[in-house]
């Protein structure tokens, strides 16, 4: 059984003429990492937005865990490219905000999860800082645990590190695996960067067209755990390149 | 650093206090151009009346109208965010009603409502509520589409967003509508007294011109300046005690 499966989905944008995703079906099994590249305004997000149903999709199915999305809520935790962290709250109450809302906690717990999940993703003691006296890297980090925090099982995340300077970009990228090998979560990972998806996925899914009909699955040639060392193996630059080659296309047709 | 930063304006403000003593001095006319110490001896001399009966008057008149209309405001913006038919409905006649010019209806209050407290308090209301509801509604507003779309993602409906992202968002917009509110309440309160009242600093002030006292007529309008910074500088230090992040958002 798949973790997420599209089956023909359609959706169209009240502005538009035409069907932005026509018909797409894929899958993801459980524990799996999976990056969709494709050109910025091509619909990856759309597909996001379908699957967290913040947009109704026209037909088709979308399910989780084998069952429809329709009506169900917390089945997937969503990390947004900027961290949206909320300034008048503390980190750790930031991080109690999904709890809070899903309710059935104590106060008490609340605080002992946020404390236990910063100290997992390298930020113990940082939780009565506000989100400003935080790094760009930090806050993002904050930002991880606050989706890890909505408790799901598929976690979306959508250009998380594409704000960031590079060397904390790939510092973040080498902690992210780490994170994903340790909680055992299925991750749909959405960047631009074809490098970042070749390092961090165990299969790329291409956006070829727009509308979006298909995605086009690639295997990453490596095994985990992983350093940035693999991306210089030969088998690992052929899909790189195969995959900018692909990409260029798009954008000059 | 900030006293330096204040300083040019008050040397500025210092030399027009000299050119206006001596201004005033040359001219000896105190009854039309009273000199800024002629002003400040007859605050002394008249602190009796003034601070035991206009100026409690007027700070009651003051604090009613501006607790109705913070009411009234934040009812009225948290309405027009929750309903878009209500907000269609409420904003454009609020943005229209600012061009009204209030101050000129205020002798109708007082046609209706006599020299009670109530034609001033009117007055008051009809000047500050507007620009409370704006700025609040405004401050609702200011949340991101990404903020709350992320809330609805953790399962948030429409109460637990207004809570959780929107009221705290609105928070530095509601301090500035008070801020904006207090000088313009106290105006209103003013107005109202000129017209009609029996007691008030905007009252005892009109007296005074009556008995041709330039004085007495700048005496109670120096109070009201004073009371007005005090109440916006008390307003700004409760604004740094709960609002710490602004401009971060």
């Amino acid at each position: 059984m798949h973790m997420l499966e599209f089956q023909n989905v359609v959706f169209q944008y009240d502005s538009e003429d035409f069907n932005i995703i026509d018909g797409l079906s894929f899958g993801l099994d459980r524990g799996e990492f999976v990056s969709v590249i494709g050109p910025s305004g091509c619909g990856k997000s759309t597909i996001f937005r379908l699957v967290n149903q913040l947009l109704p999709r026209k037909s088709g199915d979308i399910l989780v865990d084998g069952e429809r999305i329709d009506g169900r809520r917390g089945y997937c935790g969503y990390m947004p490219q900027r961290d949206l962290l909320f300034p008048w709250r503390t980190v750790a109450g930031n991080l109690c905000l999904p709890m809070e809302i899903r309710g059935g906690l104590s106060r008490a717990e609340m605080a002992q999860r946020a404390e236990e999940t910063l100290a997992s993703v390298g930020l113990a003691g940082w939780g009565d800082k506000r989100p400003d006296e935080l790094s760009g890297g930090m806050r993002q980090r904050a930002a991880f645990a606050r989706t890890l925090l909505t408790g799901s099982e598929l976690l979306l995340l959508d250009e998380p590190f594409s704000a960031l300077d590079f060397l904390t970009r790939i510092n973040l990228q080498e902690w992210l695996l780490a994170q994903w090998e340790r909680e055992h979560k299925t991750v749909l990972f959405i960047t631009h960067d074809v490098e970042e998806a070749i390092f961090l996925s165990g299969r790329v899914l291409v956006v070829e067209e727009t509308p979006i009909r298909r995605l086009v699955s690639f295997d990453v040639p490596a095994s985990y755990p992983r350093t940035r060392e693999c991306l210089t193996h030969p088998d690992m630059l052929a899909l790189r390149e195969k995959l900018i080659g692909l990409l260029r296309r798009e954008v000059s047709a | 650093m900030r006293k330096n930063a204040n300083l040019p304006a008050l040397i500025f403000v210092f030399i027009l206090l000299v050119l206006w003593q001596a201004g005033a001095m040359g001219m000896d006319a105190a009854y039309i151009l009273p000199s800024p110490t002629q002003i400040l001896a007859r605050l002394w001399e008249l602190r009796g009346p003034l601070f035991t009966a206009h100026l409690p008057a007027t700070l009651l008149c003051t604090g009613i109208g501006l607790a109705i209309s913070v009411v009234l405001g934040l009812l009225l913006a948290v309405l027009m965010d929750a309903s878009p038919a209500a907000e269609k409905m409420l904003y454009p006649l609020i943005v229209a009603s600012q061009t009204i010019p209030t101050t000129a209806l205020a002798p109708l209050f007082v046609l209706w409502f006599g020299y009670t407290i109530w034609s001033k308090v009117l007055v008051t209301v009809l000047i500050t509520f507007f620009p409370i509801a704006i700025t609040v509604f405004d401050g609702f507003r200011s949340a991101k589409t990404d903020m709350v779309d992320m809330l609805k993602t953790f399962g948030a409906g429409r109460k637990e967003i207004f809570c959780k992202l929107k009221l705290p968002a609105a928070l530095p917009y509601f301090f500035s509508a008070i801020k904006m509110a207090i000088p313009m309440s106290i105006i209103g309160a003013a107005i109202g007294e000129w017209l009609g009242a029996q007691a008030g600093l905007g009252y005892f002030s009109r007296r005074m011109m009556t008995q041709l006292d330039g004085a007495g007529v700048f005496a109670p309008i120096v109070l009201l300046s004073a009371v007005a910074m005090l109440a916006v500088a008390i307003v700004s230090w409760i604004e740094k005690k709960v609002v710490t992040w602004r401009g971060s958002l």
